[in-house]
């Protein structure tokens, strides 16, 4: 089948999921555990989007996401950079990073909220610590691949240490640097989201477990629905970057 | 001159363990209002002899290692199942491949509310929750694995008379093995994760709750213990994980 051809089928495809769910929902379905498709986009406007508090939580998350994602991606690169500076750094530290990324980080959560508080600090900090790690892992892991032959190419041409970096290192990191960009991203909001639905005290956490508690699977619907929206567009945010920094190699 | 600098990387890395150690030791001596969210490294151990004596590690074990397998079993079959299927032909992976990994990268975590109301609020939810997370990386490596295989192989097999069964035990499954075992790795971890994770959000047991709860009621030192409990069992763990693939490596 032609791209195009598979495109539309895939469509289809999903268009079909969705009436079997709006199906399903109407007919066989309890209203207050599942709402079908139609009734959560009835809902998604005015009452979940409409309502000030609601956006307002939404944009709380989005600045800490953004905060803690910048974050993670400073000290990252940072910490692989220095890391993967030398061969014996590389082989002393890298072996603990991919101890304490296989670490379960949800376990830390109480830990995080208690020492952060209840407010953004917390959901920061626990969606740093998600994210640094990926960041960290790909930085030495892009250092490691670069050709030794155009670094002693450099060197013998006269060029210095940072020049070295510069000029050669660092273009090569691209690929990996955005792998590795790409899961901290997706880590982040994972982090984020998690601190947020533990501490309900306000923001996305507090809505969803309002609309869970009120059995009001629609509204919690509608909300989850825009937050997947918003994921997959830092995603392709940061594809887009990706394309601008892998110019060069064209 | 290797041997030379293996001793350097290990005394490196137990430098830094014990300078880890050290400071926790003395951060905790010094005291201050610091006290309330450290504990001293003696409490936390002391606390992780009550919790194993008093059997609470136990029971809290039990019920997260048991949610952790199922979620763990579906995941699998599931995963490998669909990947499997899917893999048959080319046009069902472009159909489907692109769709399962735009689901994986959004984060699961969002729809954690969604499982509490359909499964409520026992081990069930982390079990939905826990399998449909692992599924993901299972499934899609499961489609990278078997799509990949080099269709000379088979053309070859084919034309000395393979059945369809000889054709998946001798090519199919030497050729795919590696990359569906990585989708395994990746999903065991994932699912542990996700388990623990739903657990500290929502759940009336399990090592999650035990240790959410412990935070609720300032029980510091407790909360530690926990928290080392399972950073042992993760560390564990990987190790494992680790030996297992570069001993599958050398053969």
């Amino acid at each position: 089948m032609s791209p195009h051809k598979i495109r539309l089928v895939r469509l289809l495809l999903i268009l079909g999921v969705v009436l079997v769910w709006e199906f399903y929902a109407r007919v066989f379905a309890t209203s207050s555990l599942s709402a079908a498709p139609s009734q959560v986009l009835a809902e998604l406007w005015p009452k979940v989007l409409g309502e000030p508090r609601v956006l307002n939580a939404i944009g709380v998350t989005l600045i800490e996401l953004v905060v803690a994602f910048v974050m993670s991606v400073v000290f990252g690169m940072l910490i692989g950079v220095l890391v993967g500076l030398s061969d014996v750094g590389r082989r002393s530290f890298y072996p603990i990073v991919l101890l304490l990324y296989g670490i379960p980080q949800a376990i830390l959560l109480p830990l995080f909220v208690l020492m952060f508080g209840l407010g953004p600090a917390g959901k920061i900090a626990f969606g740093f610590s998600h994210g640094i790690f990926p960041v960290i892992v790909n930085t030495i892991a892009g250092m490691r691949n670069v050709n030794p032959l155009l670094m002693h190419g450099a060197a013998a041409m006269g060029a210095t240490r940072f020049e070295q970096l510069r000029y050669v290192v660092f273009p090569h990191m691209v690929t990996a640097v955005f792998t590795g960009l790409r899961l901290a991203m997706t880590m982040t909001l994972l982090g984020v989201l998690l601190a947020e639905l533990f501490v309900s005290q306000g923001g996305i956490g507090f809505f969803t477990l309002l609309y869970a508690e009120t059995f009001n699977p629609s509204a919690l619907i509608a909300l989850i629905l825009t937050l997947a929206l918003m994921a997959v567009a830092l995603n392709e945010l940061v594809r887009l970057v990706e394309a601008r920094f892998s110019r060069w190699k064209e | 001159m290797i041997a030379q600098d293996k001793l350097v990387i290990r005394t490196i890395q137990f430098g830094m363990l014990a300078a880890m150690f050290g400071a926790w030791y003395i951060v905790t001596r010094s005291g201050g209002t610091l006290k309330l969210f450290l504990p001293a490294p003696e409490l936390v151990w002391r606390e992780m002899g009550v919790l194993v004596r008093s059997g609470q590690l136990w029971s809290a074990l039990y019920v997260t290692v048991v949610s952790i397998i199922k979620a763990y079993a579906i995941a699998a079959i599931v995963g490998i199942a669909v990947g499997f299927a899917v893999a048959r032909s080319r046009t069902l992976v472009h159909l489907f491949e692109p769709v399962l990994s735009g689901m994986f990268a959004v984060p699961l975590t969002m729809f954690f509310p969604l499982f509490v109301l359909f499964f409520g609020i026992g081990p069930d939810s982390k079990v939905a929750y826990g399998a449909t997370y692992a599924f993901f990386p299972i499934a899609l490596n499961t489609i990278a694995a078997f799509s990949n295989v080099d269709d000379l192989y088979l053309r070859a097999s084919r034309a000395m008379g393979a059945s369809g069964w000889q054709q998946f035990r001798y090519v199919y499954m030497p050729a795919a093995l590696p990359v569906t075992l990585t989708g395994l790795r990746i999903g065991f971890f994932i699912c542990i994760a996700s388990v623990l994770g739903g657990e500290t959000l929502a759940a009336t047991a399990g090592v999650g709750r035990a240790t959410a709860l412990a935070a609720e009621l300032m029980e510091t030192a407790k909360l530690y213990a926990w928290i080392s409990f399972v950073v042992c069992m993760s560390v564990m763990l990987n190790l494992l994980a680790l030996a297992v693939e570069t001993r599958s490596e050398r053969e």
